[in-house]
């Protein structure tokens, strides 16, 4: 394992910004760090890095201490905020990283303008950082994070002050640095940047890690079910219950309208039961319903079934990692 | 080998930021006024004081340690503003995380930046001293006692204040930093004046209370052996050393040891301060 934690723990003062972390991140890997601000993200890399140091637990870092300088050549890092001085060049500026990562002078000249190169400012690495704006900012940042040919790279809301092509740009990166066999650390609370270049996820809280996992593996812990059928009874529906939360359900006149039709709309299994509005026999109804896992389909299908319910669809709906991440911070109030 | 990468950046910050053409210039056009300056005093005191007067007062005397004082003043100066920010502002900036995270100790970081601005700072008090005496020798023939001693005195002057600068910044903020470097400077100042006058009353009490600011700041004491070292034996004799620029009593060699060894340990404490923080 490349990071490894147990237990981390930081406080300041009476707050707690990461609390109980336990975690490792593979070789190879891209870890997405997902979480809102203030939830402890920055803190827990700064930990993994030396900068700050734990109240309590322990962080181990390709198997040294954080900040141990034995190693930190093969890490790269991105900070979230940072003022690069404004009196350097963007070559001077990667000259200057360059030797203290202490690479030779013929490798800093091969190197620095291949990595203006590849974040867009090979036209700009003789003007001055001053001149830069946010963005321009960010890639020099990048490139700097990279200048070591790391084996593991900490990029800390790496497309902050980009544009859409920026972000663009900086996916594909994470995607050539996961090709190549870098490990990528990634904190960010941009969902799709997270969704599209992570393999494994996870969503911190309050400085708690409240969910962990590949995105399948996520996703797949709440699965959403669309439900078509027709027969169906109060009763029926509110059997379902047993196993998930039944959500949003809709009745149409035809068995085959669809959701935009004119539907008559209801929230819970509650309100099928009050509602105006009767369940007639050739009704086709529309239903989500939450399920622990897929695993359960068969069941739910079997049950419909037996209970007189003619069944059009029972279709798992993949939900998003917004969608998650959204009733993940609900969940947890 | 990261110490002197440090050192080379911090010297690179100085000149990229024309910081190093400020002061070489407005250095340059110091020294030029302090020749005409005192190319035109000096003439005009030959024509008025009769010679064995301006033997005995030594008058070219006053001239030197004026001019060597308004230096000295100068070092500590840029001791504070070249050193206040450069660890509180990289820490504030974040600046600081890009650099402590390479392949480098916190100290040699400490270390580094210390070095760098000690160099330039002690370059930059030996040149424009020895420009100073230059002057006067060309011009009046004049040399004051003990020249590389005081100049060494002026240079741990600077260093002191430096160190007690850096020191400040891996726990304050810029602004506080500098407050506290000058409120400690001007304590200093002001201690160093009560110890000279309570020397030349003969008040024990006034000059232990000198002595006792200097063990909390020791830049004055430095200028104060300097100043005493540089002047005539004759004219403390005489009760004119007193002035804003010399010295009625020397601080001892025991507060030079002293200097040497609170500048040695302002910097491990930094160290130490800067590597246990948080950044």
């Amino acid at each position: 394992m490349l990071i490894e934690t147990n237990n981390l723990r930081k406080t300041f003062g009476d707050t707690v910004a990461v609390d109980s972390l336990t975690l490792s991140v593979g070789a190879g890997e891209v870890f997405g760090f997902l979480g809102p601000n203030g939830a402890g993200k920055t803190t827990t890399v700064k930990m993994l890095l030396g900068l700050v140091a734990p109240t309590a637990g322990e962080a181990r870092l390709l198997d040294h201490r954080p900040g141990d300088p034995a190693i930190m050549g093969r890490v790269g890092f991105l900070p979230e905020q940072f003022r690069f001085p404004a009196w350097l060049t963007a070559a001077d500026f990667l000259d200057v990283h360059g030797r203290l990562y202490g690479l030779p002078a013929a490798e800093r000249r091969a190197r620095i303008p291949r990595l203006l190169e590849r974040v867009g400012l090979a036209d700009r690495a003789r003007s001055k950082l001053g001149e830069y704006s946010k963005g321009m900012m960010q890639r020099v940042g990048l490139a700097q994070a990279l200048l070591n040919d790391p084996a593991l790279v900490f990029l800390d809301e790496p497309t902050s002050g980009l544009d859409p092509l920026g972000r663009r740009e900086v996916r594909d990166l994470i995607h050539e640095l996961r090709a190549a066999g870098v490990t990528v650390f990634l904190n960010s609370h941009f969902l799709s940047e997270v969704e599209v270049t992570c393999d494994r996820v996870a969503i911190v809280k309050r400085g708690r890690v409240v969910r962990i996992g590949t995105l399948a593996e996520l996703t797949r812990q709440t699965t959403e079910v669309e439900i078509r059928a027709a027969g169906l009874s109060p009763e029926l529906v509110a059997g379902l219950a047993s196993w998930g939360q039944v959500g949003k359900w809709q009745i149409a006149d035809n068995k085959l309208q669809e959701a935009g039709d004119n539907p008559q709309v209801a929230e819970t299994e509650n309100s099928i039961r009050n509602t105006q509005y009767a369940i007639r026999n050739d009704d086709v109804v529309r239903l989500t319903l939450t399920v622990a896992n897929e695993d359960v389909l068969p069941e739910i299908a079997d049950y419909l079934v037996q209970g007189g319910a003619r069944v059009y669809t029972l279709a798992p709906q993949r939900i998003s990692l917004e969608d998650l991440f959204m009733r993940v911070m609900e969940e947890e109030g | 080998m990261s110490v002197l990468e440090i050192a080379r950046l911090t010297f690179l910050e100085a000149r990229m930021r024309k910081m190093l053409w400020a002061i070489l210039l407005l250095g340059a056009a110091f020294l030029i006024l302090y020749a005409i300056g005192f190319h035109l005093i000096y003439a005009d005191i030959r024509e008025r004081m009769p010679g064995g007067v301006a033997r005995l007062l030594e008058p070219t005397n006053f001239f030197v340690m004026a001019g060597l004082y308004a230096i000295n003043f100068l070092v500590v100066m840029l001791a504070v503003l070249t050193s206040v920010d450069t660890i509180a502002g990289e820490i504030a900036s974040g600046t600081i995380q890009t650099i402590v995270t390479k392949p480098l100790r916190r100290w040699q970081v400490v270390v580094g930046k210390w070095l760098g601005l000690a160099l330039m700072l002690s370059v930059f008090t030996v040149v424009m001293c020895a420009a100073l005496l230059l002057i006067v020798k060309l011009d009046a023939g004049y040399m004051p006692n003990n020249p590389v001693a005081a100049i060494g005195l002026i240079v741990l002057e600077g260093l002191v204040v430096l160190t007690l600068s850096i020191l400040g910044g891996t726990r304050l903020s810029t602004l506080t930093n500098g407050v506290v470097v000058f409120m400690l400077y001007g304590l200093a100042f002001i201690a160093g004046w009560i110890e000279q006058i309570g020397s030349v009353l003969r008040s024990d009490a006034a000059v232990n209370v000198g002595i006792v600011v200097s063990l909390i700041m020791p830049s004055e004491a430095m200028w104060k052996r300097a100043a005493y070292l540089m002047q005539p034996p004759f004219l403390r004799e005489l009760g004119f050393s007193a002035t804003p620029f010399g010295a009625a009593s020397a601080p001892s060699e025991a507060m030079v040891v002293y200097a040497v060894l609170y500048t040695v340990i302002a910097l491990a404490v930094a160290v130490r301060w800067f590597g246990r923080r948080d950044l």
